[in-house]
């Protein structure tokens, strides 16, 4: 009896977070410029309408550019951060750290305001710069804290090892530590990637009339009236999702990266 | 020294430069005046704020926030028992799980926001299984309007929480569950009695996020909700895109994160008792 509760509700959370993504996909397969669920006379019409369309395809393909170049940047602000904080007793690498995640936990929508002033204060307005380097600070402290992770799981025997052979800091951070932080500054790098590619406030004010990432041209055409073509967008960028989480399920230790226990 | 400076200019640089700076310009610019052909004039006056001073925003701060309170405490009570029974399973099914939430979390506001449109629409399956059900009387769209913005809002947040709440949940002995229940507590007075006052810090910082996520949610309210069940985001978004006053946005964003301050500060002291 208990154990049939248990699963139920498991299984209505599960309907309930999976009913949008389902709904979505099934309207994306409509024969019909009609937003119906279950579709009519289902097919891949909008599918090569979104593939034919430049304006479509090419919201994408900057949306993806924009994800990777975000990704490579907060991991550029977040290995040194958490390099010093392992290897140094450095106050101004903590304040830093501070500084990042403060910029995760505050709402979207002020973020957002602020990019928007600063950037056009500078007069560097509507480039694609500003799009990347407002979402590398955003979402730094994911690669902070999974970089973090991983500096902390290295054995100090190991270090202590390099050394008394005579291995330099250089030497130490090329032969010992790269090998065991690279699969953490990888996962970092997937959840930046990801947060970006779906992230629609702040791109949308720093240079959404410049820079028009999926997510603000879904959001405008949703404006304009409706057709299934935004779907085909949304089914995309689940798949984009769901393979580069599974790629970090498989490579990595999901549980531990999210704070769990260690296998 | 030399070595700490060299590895920290280009994040100092950064960091300072796209989180330090932008909010002291917020700061600044909520104490100017409003420029139509431009951003604004600086000059130091009140006046963003005294705008502020009348019945419909101070209608818009407390319907947010009240929403915010409300829609944090359904995810957090759907979420904490969720959480619960997930870190119960097999390490494996636990993978499967967080692909999936992380996928959901990650989804964007707009796709969030646009299939609960689809979904509760007059086509959208669901409209029409409650109407088949004898629920409701005839098929009709259930957005925009409230319920669709909660909906979408909960469902937003909720990976966020159960990510808030997995790691204390998946650090719980399940001998401390086992040795309550050997001594004759049911498994639901166990969960009551054990678990909930084990994890009271991380379901006070799961409901919290929830909040201060709501808070800041702009695309579900402007695109699911009625104009006169706006929230602040959106009056903040629309300020500063269609209305042209940056500094009224400032001061509203000054607001909000006095708001969100105060949800921390009053967390901060929950936990800290007792």
């Amino acid at each position: 009896m208990a154990v049939m509760v248990r699963l139920l509700f498991l299984g209505l959370v599960a309907a309930f977070l999976a009913a949008p993504l389902v709904i979505v996909t099934g309207v994306s397969f409509n024969g019909t410029a009609r937003m119906s669920f279950p579709p009519v006379h289902p097919g891949v019409l909008w599918y090569s309408t979104f593939v034919t369309d430049p304006g479509w395809m090419s919201a994408f393909v900057l949306s993806l550019g924009v994800a990777a170049a975000a990704a490579v940047v907060a991991v550029s602000l977040a290995f040194p951060i958490a390099y010093v904080r392992w290897r140094y007793p450095s106050r101004m690498a903590r304040w830093l750290e501070t500084l990042a995640q403060l910029a995760f936990v505050l709402p979207l929508i002020v973020l957002a305001i602020g990019f928007m002033v600063f950037w056009s204060t500078l007069g560097h307005v509507g480039r694609v710069e500003n799009t990347i380097f407002s979402h590398a600070a955003v979402f730094v402290s994911l690669p902070l804290a999974t970089i973090t992770m991983g500096f902390r799981s290295v054995d100090p025997a190991l270090v202590e090892a390099a050394r008394t052979l005579g291995a330099r800091d250089e030497d130490v951070l090329h032969t010992v530590l790269r090998p065991i932080v690279l699969p953490y500054v990888v996962s970092g790098a997937v959840f930046v990637f990801i947060l970006s590619l779906n992230e629609y406030i702040i791109a949308n004010f720093v240079a959404g009339f410049e820079v028009q990432t999926l997510p603000i041209k879904v959001f405008n055409s949703l404006r304009m009236g409706f057709q299934p073509t935004m779907c085909v967008g949304a089914v995309l960028f689940m798949v984009v999702d769901i393979l580069a989480f599974t790629v970090v399920a498989v490579r990595g230790d999901l549980p531990k990266l999210l704070g769990g226990r260690a296998r | 020294m030399l070595r700490v400076a060299a590895w920290l200019t280009w994040p100092a640089v950064v960091l300072c430069a796209t989180v330090l700076v932008p909010f002291l310009l917020l700061l600044r610019i909520s104490f100017a005046a409003p420029d139509p052909s431009g951003l604004w004039i600086p000059v130091v006056t009140l006046d963003a704020y005294r705008g502020l001073l009348n019945r419909e925003f101070a209608g818009a701060l407390l319907y947010s926030l009240a929403m915010a309170l409300l829609v944090a405490a359904v995810t957090v009570s759907i979420g904490f028992p969720f959480t619960y029974l997930m870190t119960r399973l097999n390490r494996r099914a636990q993978v499967v799980w967080l692909v999936f939430l992380l996928m959901s979390l990650s989804l964007s506001d707009v796709l969030n926001a646009f299939s609960w449109q689809v979904m509760l629409s007059k086509r959208g399956g669901f409209v029409s299984l409650l109407a088949a059900l004898g629920i409701v009387a005839r098929p009709e769209s259930l957005t925009p309007g409230d319920g669709a913005v909660w909906a979408s809002l909960v469902y937003g947040v909720l990976p966020f929480a159960v990510v808030t709440l997995y790691p204390a949940l998946s650090r719980l002995p399940p001998e401390i569950v086992e040795a309550a229940r050997t001594l004759g507590a049911s498994p639901g007075r166990a969960f009551r009695n054990v678990v909930i006052p084990m994890c009271r810090g991380p379901l006070v910082a799961a409901f919290v996020i929830s909040a201060v996520l709501v808070l800041g949610a702009y695309v579900s309210p402007l695109v699911l909700g009625r104009p006169q069940s706006w929230t602040l985001a959106v009056l903040i978004g629309n300020a500063a895109l269609a209305g042209h006053d940056v500094p009224r946005a400032a001061a509203m964003s000054v607001c909000m994160l006095v708001a969100v301050s105060l949800l921390g500060g009053v967390s901060a002291w929950a936990t800290r008792r007792r």
